[in-house]
């Protein structure tokens, strides 16, 4: 292949973007240039118009999505207008956020081989670059593996590798690490930058946890409800509708320039005092649900071994762990529906597990990983009301919680139609008008930017009545929200503690403003509140 | 270490089953199937598909209870051991060939179980190239004009265990509503996340497959001869197949050249429309000495059998009027056991997960 060097690996001229049934553009006025061998870091709120503006990179906008492009768009010097994603191939190769869905083959070397197949090549190339590609991603170990018995980490490493042995010049890659935990995020990330810094790959890499990659970005593309601005990571992100703490931070001590890594900010953090303010201990309340050496056992499978948990009312505890560890399995358990191969769990005297399931809402609630599994129903106003019924609340309370939670969304709405916020709030809300004492929620971030995030955590500490327990990876998150930490390992919960004690301790779970500012501090409103 | 080419294990096992299809002895029916699950349990990988084959084994099961039950309940029962009696009713004239209930008698009931174990062996010989090949790999054989339709059903294929997930979360989730597990009435309640879920995925994976290439491969359409020799190769192999099996006094049309002709139309057909095709194949399965083995394996013991059904009819069925001891074909004998050969001779299996 012939590289004009000179010119930019990904180009914008003017682009606009309308779906068919929008009436307003998704992208407007988008111009933007993205060098050979740079690392693209395209952040912005949810459904800003991120998606699209990576998919028009391969020309899925608009060849695949439908909708009217206008303005130029050119990946490798081709014009997207005259060329199919299928003819794209060799030239941009596209990643997306659950790498299981995209997978066509079921052993990892097929997979690798599928894009060349379709290519043609002949099989002595094939060959070469599957070998070449197992190599590079450090993946030959797994090579005769099913997909299916792969972890996350290694799924999404798997999915890079298959559309790296087309060989393309740029990559694209949509919230690759969204549904994956630290290490398994790491694993990724860390292929990535390799790729970028060995292959010179031009790497376009959506993220929501910003604070993952933007220390390797060389420029920053904000997308603002189909407004784009781009350059050096250090100008955008200090007007950016998302930040990572660590920019906030900067932000709000004025630091210039503003550091873009836990590195960068120790350093012109050097000299600063700050005390901590006395914190207003939250006074807990009683003990709501108590569980003792709770087993779950799935076959040979031991899922959770002997796990004591005690929420309190009014406190949130959250349950961190890797993927597969249990924290699932245990809500589940706790909950009453899921298996329950040993042990006792007790709320208000009483066993989730033997009260039916119109009663058990009463006292547990849970939110799953996947919230839309709870809707059925064509209109946000028909599942409010039916959620009324089902928790034999008085009509209108439902609704009245989702106002409370996310103001503004109109009862003739199709859940599907929402944002994974909104529609997280609405499942939110129907679970709470049973008025749960105890209230589960499995995976609640995936999927949410900084202001939903914060949004969720202001409201799930003003559920005073209500004791929560909640599972997730996201340091940040638990830092911001979480009163007790339990730390899940191989089914057993191998700490617990307050917040402060369990995430300073540990490099994994510290966030970034600790890590910066040491143990007083855990989040950017704390050191607010100390100025 | 590889594994064998799956058209070598289909034509076995397909040379089994048409061995099974042949008799009503109980001794080479009981024979095959031996020799099946043997083989299977010595060549089969630790795939899903492989692990299935239990499910074959009920499947050829259950064949034989159904075709007794429906023996018991309206067959005509014959014989003259009686071994006990049902409540029957009589039935008109016109209705001379069921019997509903009556007495039961050893010779028509061995005969039912007999008749329901040659399909029930038959299904497990199907069973048994389906554990033995991977049915993916088989697709991968095919020509490539049928590319596409590969495609559609390893898709297929990997959904449908996705779609068994998708269920039982949503069922999961349904119970966080409050509801009951069971029931009709939540049927569409589960139907329409489930469905929601599965067009998401869909989506997913069709933009994968378009960003990867799929579809790439049409350079130039192709030309409309190409469809209509295909389709009139299919047409007169139809015809000729029909001529064949038909009843009517031979003509020209009844003579196997015109199944030929039509056989070979359609194969030039399929291979001008997979010209236009440019899709390779990774690691092609190859066809080596070790596959013509095992398929002459499974050929042998159709042929020996075809051969005693020839020699000596009587001795591939049970005598069931006077009933007496079943006759031992040993030329069907050998061309069977020579069956088992593919499970000493070929390469084990690989580890996969």
């Amino acid at each position: 292949m012939s590289a004009d060097l000179g010119a930019s690996a990904v180009t914008f001229d003017h682009v606009w973007v309308t779906y068919a049934d929008a009436d307003e553009p998704a992208l407007r006025d988008v111009t933007l240039r993205i060098g050979h061998g740079e690392l693209a870091v395209v952040v912005g709120r949810t459904g800003s118009g991120k998606s699209t503006l990576l998919g028009a990179i391969n020309a899925l906008v608009p060849h695949f999505t439908g909708g009217t492009l206008r303005g130029r768009v050119t990946v490798g010097g081709l014009d997207t207008a005259t060329h199919r994603p299928r003819d794209l191939a060799t030239v941009v190769g596209v990643v997306g956020q659950d790498p299981a869905a995209g997978f066509v083959t079921d052993t990892v070397e097929e997979e690798l081989a599928y894009a060349m197949e379709q290519l043609g090549l002949p099989p002595a190339t094939m060959r070469r670059r599957v070998e070449e590609t197992l190599d590079l991603l450090g993946i030959a170990d797994l090579r005769h593996r099913q997909l299916r018995t792969l972890s996350g980490g290694q799924q999404q490493r798997v999915a890079i590798g298959s559309v790296l042995t087309a060989h393309p010049s740029v990559l694209v890659l949509d919230e690759p690490t969204s549904a994956l935990d630290p290490t398994g995020a790491e694993e990724v990330l860390a292929t990535i930058t390799r790729l970028v810094h060995d292959l010179a790959v031009t790497v376009v890499l959506a993220e929501h946890r910003v604070e993952r990659v933007l220390q390797y970005a060389d420029i920053v593309i904000h997308v603002d409800q189909g407004q784009v601005t781009s350059g050096a990571p250090a100008d955008v992100m200090l007007t950016s509708t998302v930040a990572p703490p660590v920019v906030e931070l900067g932000r709000e001590l004025g630091w210039a320039p503003l550091p873009l890594s836990v590195r960068d900010a120790k350093k012109a953090a050097r000299g600063l005092h700050l005390t901590r303010p006395e914190e207003a201990r939250r006074s807990a309340g009683e003990d709501v649900l108590t569980a003792r050496r709770v087993g779950v056992r799935h076959g040979s499978l031991v899922a959770v071994h002997e796990a004591d948990v005690t929420v309190r009312r009014g406190e949130v505890t959250a349950l961190m762990g890797r993927n597969g560890c249990g924290k699932s399995s245990l809500l589940w358990a706790l909950q009453g529906s899921g298996t329950r191969t040993g042990g006792t769990v007790e709320i208000e005297g009483r066993d989730p597990a033997e009260t039916g399931p119109g009663e058990r809402r009463g006292l547990i609630g849970l939110v799953p990983q996947t919230p839309a599994d709870l809707l059925y129903l064509p209109s946000v106003g028909e599942e409010c009301a039916q959620a009324d019924t089902e928790s034999a609340a008085a009509s209108g309370t439902c609704r009245e919680i989702l106002d409370r939670l996310v103001p503004g969304i109109g009862d003739e709405m199709h859940p599907r139609d929402l944002s994974e916020g909104q529609r997280l709030a609405l499942v939110l809300a129907i679970q709470l008008t049973a008025r749960p004492r105890v209230l589960l929620l499995d995976e609640p971030t995936r999927g949410l930017d900084y202001t939903v995030k914060a949004a969720l955590s202001a409201l799930l500490r003003d559920l005073e009545d209500t004791a929560i327990l909640l599972s997730t990876h996201d340091v940040e998150f638990v830092a911001g929200v979480a009163d007790q930490v339990m730390v899940m390992a191989q089914g057993e919960i191998v700490a617990r503690g307050s917040t402060r004690d369990i995430v300073v301790s540990s490099p994994a779970y510290a966030p970034q403003v600790a890590k910066v500012l040491g143990g007083a501090f855990l989040t950017v409103a704390e050191v607010r509140e100390a100025r | 270490m590889r594994a064998l080419h799956p058209m070598a294990w289909w034509g076995w096992a397909i040379g089994l089953a048409v061995a099974a299809s042949l008799t009503t002895n109980p001794l080479v029916l009981a024979l095959i199937l031996a020799v099946t699950v043997l083989v299977v349990v010595a060549r089969r990988t630790d795939s899903p598909w492989a692990k299935a084959f239990r499910l074959y084994l009920f499947l050829g099961l259950a064949v034989v209870l159904f075709r007794v039950f429906f023996h018991l309940l309206v067959g005509l029962k014959f014989g003259d051991i009686r071994l006990f009696w049902l409540p029957s009713v009589s039935m008109p004239e016109w209705a001379a060939g069921v019997q509903l209930g009556g007495t039961v008698y050893l010779e028509g009931l061995l005969g039912a179980i007999l008749l329901g174990a040659k399909l029930g062996v038959l299904i497990v010989a199907v069973g048994a190239a389906n554990a033995l090949a991977n049915p993916k790999r088989l697709l991968r054989a095919f020509p490539r004009a049928l590319h596409e339709i590969g495609t559609a059903v390893v898709v297929a294929v990997s959904v449908a265990p996705q779609l068994a997930e998708s269920v039982q979360r949503v069922m999961r989730a349904r119970q966080l509503r409050g509801e009951p597990r069971t029931g009709l009435a939540g049927v569409p309640r589960v139907a329409l996340p489930v469905l929601q879920d599965t067009l998401d995925r869909s989506l997913q994976l069709a933009s994968a497959m378009e960003s990867r290439g799929y579809g790439g491969h049409h350079g130039q359409p192709r030309p409309r001869w190409v469809g209509a020799l295909t389709l009139g190769g299919l047409m007169v192999t139809t015809w000729g197949l029909f001529g064949l099996l038909s009843p009517a006094s031979a003509t020209w049309w009844t003579s196997p050249v015109v199944l030929a002709v039509g056989v070979v139309v359609s194969v030039a057909g399929l291979w001008a429309a997979g010209r236009a095709v440019r899709v390779s194949t990774y690691r092609p399965d190859r066809w080596g000495l070790i596959e013509t083995v095992t398929l002459s394996c499974g050929l042998a013991a159709a042929a020996t059998t075809l051969w005693v059904r020839h020699a000596d009819p009587l001795a591939l069925q049970m005598p069931l009027q006077p009933l007496s001891t079943p006759a031992l074909p040993w030329v069907a004998v050998v061309g069977i056991l020579a069956a088992t050969l593919p499970a000493f001779v070929t390469p084990p299996a690989e580890e996969t997960s």
